[in-house]
């Protein structure tokens, strides 16, 4: 186990790209911890007189935005509020459609065709559609757009996880541990699990730029985060307004959308090359 | 060489004339039309395509609230104000070229409440059932030109009712030609003839050159929908379109110093207001309610809220509608004052309520959410302590209907130009029944007298009276904070004349030219 | 073969019922009374009580769930709330918008796509190379809404170039008869010799257009680099190349060739999805299509046009996927073996 690590972690450092993409992530994380120690002011604080005021005047590093309010300090609190529904999206879809993958995959028979006719129906869904559909039972909240988009992430998590059980059963040790009368609770998630956790991983760090993405455009159809939530979606919903009066309040939330989501990705892409070279070998 | 000058002269009357007349007028507003059948539709939107192509018995005088004779010529109303005659217009005719007459108008109302009219089921007939459909016995032609309405009780404002779009008189003949399809292929009397209609992209109208009016200026005109504010002034500022609707209120300084642009505004015909429950301690202390309408500083309010779209509030009626009194006192914004009331009505250390913040964005509200913080921010001030609490809108108004709530933001935008759709509909112990629109639960005799007087008085003086005088009741006995009164904005290009924004808000064209 | 493909096909009937299914229940569950909302602050009990069976929302969940999947079956999607017209109806208006406007997109992201992706694999670790594959990268990493307002603000507003919205000049004496705009100014062009139709019409495409076709421009253009090189390693290109074939040949004739099933799955694909982020380009730049409509209908909560719309975006996404799978399925025998592994 050590020594793949060790191994990938050399791989990922030659590679530049996913390099970067590391660099981004971390960046994104800890702005999004320490957001309090980033920012200049109050991300939520209104200051009338002081209303889209252009980048670089009176403290305002990006400029202030239709409320007074300071551009950079959003921005910053932003992060912390994408960390948020990266992470617990892609943890409720990590944990259901990784569940879902292995029994289905470990078990077979009925409970398999049940569970992929369910995911097939799932995947029936344009992405972006079945998280708008999901939302809007749920009501316009960022807690249900978290739990919409990590709901509509499952389908991918129950395919990945199921392919990779389905090799992995076949595999020597499992055959090994089954003949020494090991349970299939412990089969499926003390052996398997660990190895078939890399490709998992790697659609996690995927998801993870996707569920920032999705979250965005929920809240800029105002069906996520709800005002005065500073949302990079929401602040650029609200910035319609502004494209002839106010570029700043259009450009940044958009430009950092962009910026976690490229790291996410090009560390996604990254780290399944590396994996895809590492299996091939 | 003096003939050249005339001919020259001539030219140039010809050329003057020759641009008033004629071209493509195109008006872009924020969304489509549900419907362009007027007796079946309750939105604004639909009622801006309505108007055009229908007339109604009485309109408005251009830009105001005061009713004048328009497919009527005449009207009168018996003494015990049962019975209402009206005298109709000769020589008008439908875009059909079919006649209009008395027929029409029976027939117009009765498809609204005859169940036996077979076209009755096309309904449902929202306004026509909230405004005089619990009175209207029976419509009749007394001779081709001359039609009676009869009514089981008084009902003062009667005639504005009828200058509701839902009162539009639609042709017979094609009513039944197209029957349930006649909402999207409509035929009137109006100023414009409808051509055709692309859903959510525009609606296509020519120049009615019959038009019993001075017809209008130009051949065609164009209903455009560009959702987006910020859109309609750019698609304005290349000149795609000629008047949009509602620019966004943060382009409104840049549209003032655009040489190329007109801004045209007029105070919306509604208010936004901050109710106090009367049945909740310790609301029901006039004190009180007195100390938080001077511990409200309306001014930040809609600097924060309206921005450049509003105006502060003191009377629960708009400036605009017939009967506000301008001289009733206003409560001015003053904390010491505040407080000061709040000790001699024992509370000497404030006191802890909650405050109910509108959900949707509303005309009267633009962001409730918002407004409620700053009511929250102002009330601390003068130690009175709020929660906000917001539900979804329908949850919001059941709740408010049954007095839930401690102070509850609402708001109210007008039916038809008459002070009893403002005063009764809001502040009458009738509307305190639960579920209440009068959300105060504000039972005052005195004033609950005058309301009802005006109801059963004719006279538009003695009415005026009367209402002017409830108004100065209702801030003695403050119910209410009244907050704002928006003000709706349209703008146009500099070439566009004769435009006018109405208080009802309709959106009239036949007097608009294009230089 | 056949039997391969009839239980493709068998298979489309349930996962299409449950996607109906879905669909029904997730929207009429959710919060929110649609009669209340309709009515406002105007509204009494009494009257509410009125428009909810009216609409038919007074009755059982269940019975309403088994009247709305009877009417599916013969294409009648009930009647939008608010405009009380046939859902079908309303559908069909506004549906060439959608379809004229991903056409335009998918035809974008195609062309220009397989280009840059062919060309970054024959020039593998290029500047070109890296230059476009990094492009292609932002592309799939961009908030499309965000790019769609940066566009408007660049080419409509500073450059002032582009029109911001709607499908065509709103002048224009304009009465379209198949309501894709670009064939009827093409009929109009014949029948008044002016070309100012079709400008209008193609101009008021490209900013809308482009902006849609990002995503799956993007998409195709890695897949295509990534296959490209696949089938460039393949002995038999070596041996091709071996013999002396010019290169471009070799591009156009065998490696493209051979990449284009693959390549061919992805544009399918990307153009069901394509459907949906319509949603968002819809709203930004004023195009009245399913889209906008889906969008309002949801603030709106006019149930049947949600329902209505979802299903349309997921029985076309479905038959896309279908008839890939099937043609896949007949140009590449080994798909049917491994599909069944599956």
């Amino acid at each position: 186990m050590n020594t793949t690590i060790r191994e990938m972690l050399f791989l990922l450092w030659r590679s530049k790209a996913a390099f970067f993409g590391l660099f981004v992530i971390l960046l994104f994380y800890i702005v999004g911890i320490f957001a309090p120690v980033f920012a200049t002011h109050d991300p939520i604080e209104q200051n009338i007189d002081q209303r889209k005021l252009p980048p670089f005047s009176e403290g305002y590093i990006l400029g202030t935005d239709e409320l007074g309010r300071d551009l950079y300090s959003r921005i910053v609190y932003g992060a912390r509020v994408s960390m948020l529904i990266g992470v617990v999206s892609v943890s409720i879809a990590l944990v259901i459609g990784t569940t879902i993958g292995m029994i289905s995959g470990y078990l077979g028979g009925a409970v398999d065709t049940i569970s992929m006719r369910v995911i097939d129906i799932m995947l029936s869904f344009p992405y972006v559609l079945l998280t708008i559909v999901i939302v809007s039972l749920l009501g316009s909240s960022l807690v249900n757009a978290m739990i919409a988009i990590g709901i509509s992430h499952i389908p991918r998590y129950a395919r990945v996880c199921r392919a990779a059980v389905l090799s992995e059963k076949e595999q020597d040790y499992v055959m090994a541990e089954q003949s020494l009368g090991a349970g299939s609770f412990h089969l499926m998630f003390k052996s398997i699990l660990p190895n078939v956790l890399a490709p998992v991983m790697v659609q996690a760090t995927l998801g993870f730029g996707d569920a920032i993405l999705s979250a965005a455009a929920l809240s800029f159809l105002g069906l996520g985060a709800q005002p005065p939530t500073p949302e990079w979606g929401l602040m650029i919903a609200s910035s319609r307004d502004f494209v002839t009066s106010a570029w700043w309040i259009v450009t940044f939330p958009g430009l950092a959308t962009l910026f976690a989501v490229v790291g996410f990705n090009v560390f996604g892409d990254g780290m399944r090359d590396i994996l895809d070279v590492r299996l091939h070998d | 060489m003096k003939k050249i000058i005339i001919v020259l002269l001539l030219v140039c009357t010809v050329f003057v004339f020759a641009q008033k007349r004629g071209g493509v007028l195109v008006f872009a507003r924020g969304g489509d039309s549900v419907g362009l059948d007027p007796g079946r539709e309750t939105d604004g939107e639909s009622f801006y395509a309505t108007v055009q192509v229908f007339d109604r018995l009485v309109d408005f005088q251009p830009g105001t609230s005061i009713i004048q004779p328009a497919l009527a010529e005449s009207w009168s109303a018996s003494a015990d104000g049962l019975e209402y005659t009206f005298r109709l217009r000769r020589g008008v005719e439908f875009h059909d070229r079919t006649r209009f007459n008395a027929d029409a108008v029976v027939f117009t109302f009765e498809r609204m409440f005859k169940e036996s009219n077979p076209y009755y089921q096309h309904g449902p007939w929202n306004y026509f059932n909230s405004t005089i459909g619990d009175y209207l016995v029976s419509v009749e032609a007394l001779d081709e030109y001359t039609v009676k309405f009869t009514l089981n009780d008084r009902l003062a404002p009667f005639v504005s009712i009828l200058a509701m779009d839902f009162a539009s008189i639609v042709s017979p003949t094609a009513v039944r030609k197209f029957g349930s399809e006649f909402f999207r292929n409509p035929v009137g009397t109006g100023p414009f003839v409808f051509v055709s209609w692309q859903k959510d992209s525009q609606i296509v109208f020519v120049r009615n050159s019959r038009y019993w009016r001075e017809p209008a200026y130009v051949n065609r005109l164009i209903l455009r929908v560009i959702p987006d504010a910020t859109a309609r002034l750019l698609a304005l500022q290349k000149g795609e379109v000629d008047i949009i609707d509602f620019p966004s209120p943060e382009d409104i300084a840049s549209i003032r110093r655009n040489n190329e642009l007109e801004l045209i505004q007029q105070e919306g015909f509604n208010i936004g207001y901050l109710a106090m429950n009367i049945e909740k301690e310790p609301f029901d202390n006039v004190l009180v309610r007195k100390a938080i309408n001077h511990a409200i500083n309306k001014d930040d309010l809609i600097k924060g809220v309206y921005g450049n779209s509003g105006i502060p509030a003191k009377n629960p009626m708009p400036p605009s509608l017939w009967s506000y009194n301008e001289d009733t006192p206003e409560y001015e914004y003053d904390p010491q004052r505040s407080r000061a009331l709040l000790r001699e009505a024992g509370y000497p250390n404030g006191f802890s309520s909650d405050i109910w913040a509108i959900p949707v964005v509303r005309p009267y509200m633009p962001n409730g959410r918002r407004a409620a913080e700053i009511l929250q921010a102002q009330l601390r001030e003068v130690n009175i302590n709020v929660e906000i609490k917001t539900y979804d809108w329908g949850t919001y108004l059941d709740r408010v209907f049954e007095g839930e709530h401690g102070m509850a933001m609402l708001g109210w935008t007008g039916d038809y130009a008459d002070p009893d759709n403002f005063l009764y509909t809001l502040l009458s112990e009738k509307a305190a029944e639960k579920p209440a629109l009068n959300i105060a639960f504000w039972r005052n005799r005195a004033f609950n007298e005058l309301i009802l007087d005006a109801q059963k008085t004719s006279d538009r003086g003695e009415r005026t009276a009367l209402y002017e005088e409830a108004q100065e009741i209702f801030f003695e006995d403050a119910p209410w904070v009244p907050l704002a009164h928006s003000i709706v904005y349209a703008a146009t290009r500099e070439n566009v004349r004769g435009f006018r924004l109405y208080p009802t808000g309709e959106r009239i064209f036949r007097d608009v030219w294009l230089d | 073969m056949l039997s391969y493909i009839l239980r493709r096909l068998l298979q489309f009937i349930p996962t299409m019922l449950g996607a109906v299914t879905v669909v029904f229940f997730l929207i009429s569950l959710a919060p929110g009374d649609p009669a209340r909302i309709m009515l406002g602050e105007r509204a009494q009990k009494e009257q509410i009580e009125e428009l909810r069976e009216e609409l038919g929302l007074d009755k059982p969940l269940v019975q309403r769930y088994g009247i709305y999947l009877l009417n599916v079956v013969q294409l009648d999607l009930g009647k939008s709330i608010f405009s009380q017209r046939p859902v079908v109806e309303e559908m069909l208006e506004l549906f060439p918008a959608t379809i004229e406007l991903s056409l335009v997109a998918i035809t974008i992201a195609t062309i220009v796509g397989i280009f840059l992706g062919s060309l970054a694999a024959v020039k593998r670790n290029s500047p070109f190379d890296y230059i476009s594959m990094s492009g292609a990268l932002v592309g799939v990493s961009m908030p499309v809404f965000w790019l769609g307002l940066i566009c408007i603000m660049l080419f409509s507003v500073i450059l002032d170039i582009l029109p911001t919205g709607g499908r065509i000049n709103a002048r224009y004496f304009f009465l379209p008869i198949t309501n894709f705009y670009v064939i009827d100014s093409i009929i109009l062009f014949f029948q008044e010799k002016d070309w100012s139709y079709l400008t209008s019409s193609l101009l008021h495409l490209v900013l809308p257009a482009s902006v849609l076709a990002t995503v799956p421009l993007a998409v195709i253009a890695r897949t295509t680099r990534s296959s490209m090189l696949e089938v460039l390693k393949q002995d038999y290109v070596r041996t091709v190349r071996s013999l002396g074939v010019p290169r471009f040949r070799i591009i156009r004739v065998y490696a493209l060739k051979n990449a284009m099933l693959t390549i061919l799955t992805v544009i399918s694909i990307q153009f069901g999805l394509l459907l949906s982020s319509a949603i968002l380009t819809e709203t930004i730049f004023a195009w009245p299509g399913i889209g906008r409509w889906i969008y309002t209908g949801i603030a709106a909560r006019d149930y049947p046009v949600v329902q209505g719309g979802v299903i349309l975006i997921v029985g076309i996404f479905l038959i896309i996927n279908l008839v890939v799978d099937v043609v896949y399925a007949l140009v590449d025998p080994r798909i049917r073996i491994t599909k069944k592994a599956e």
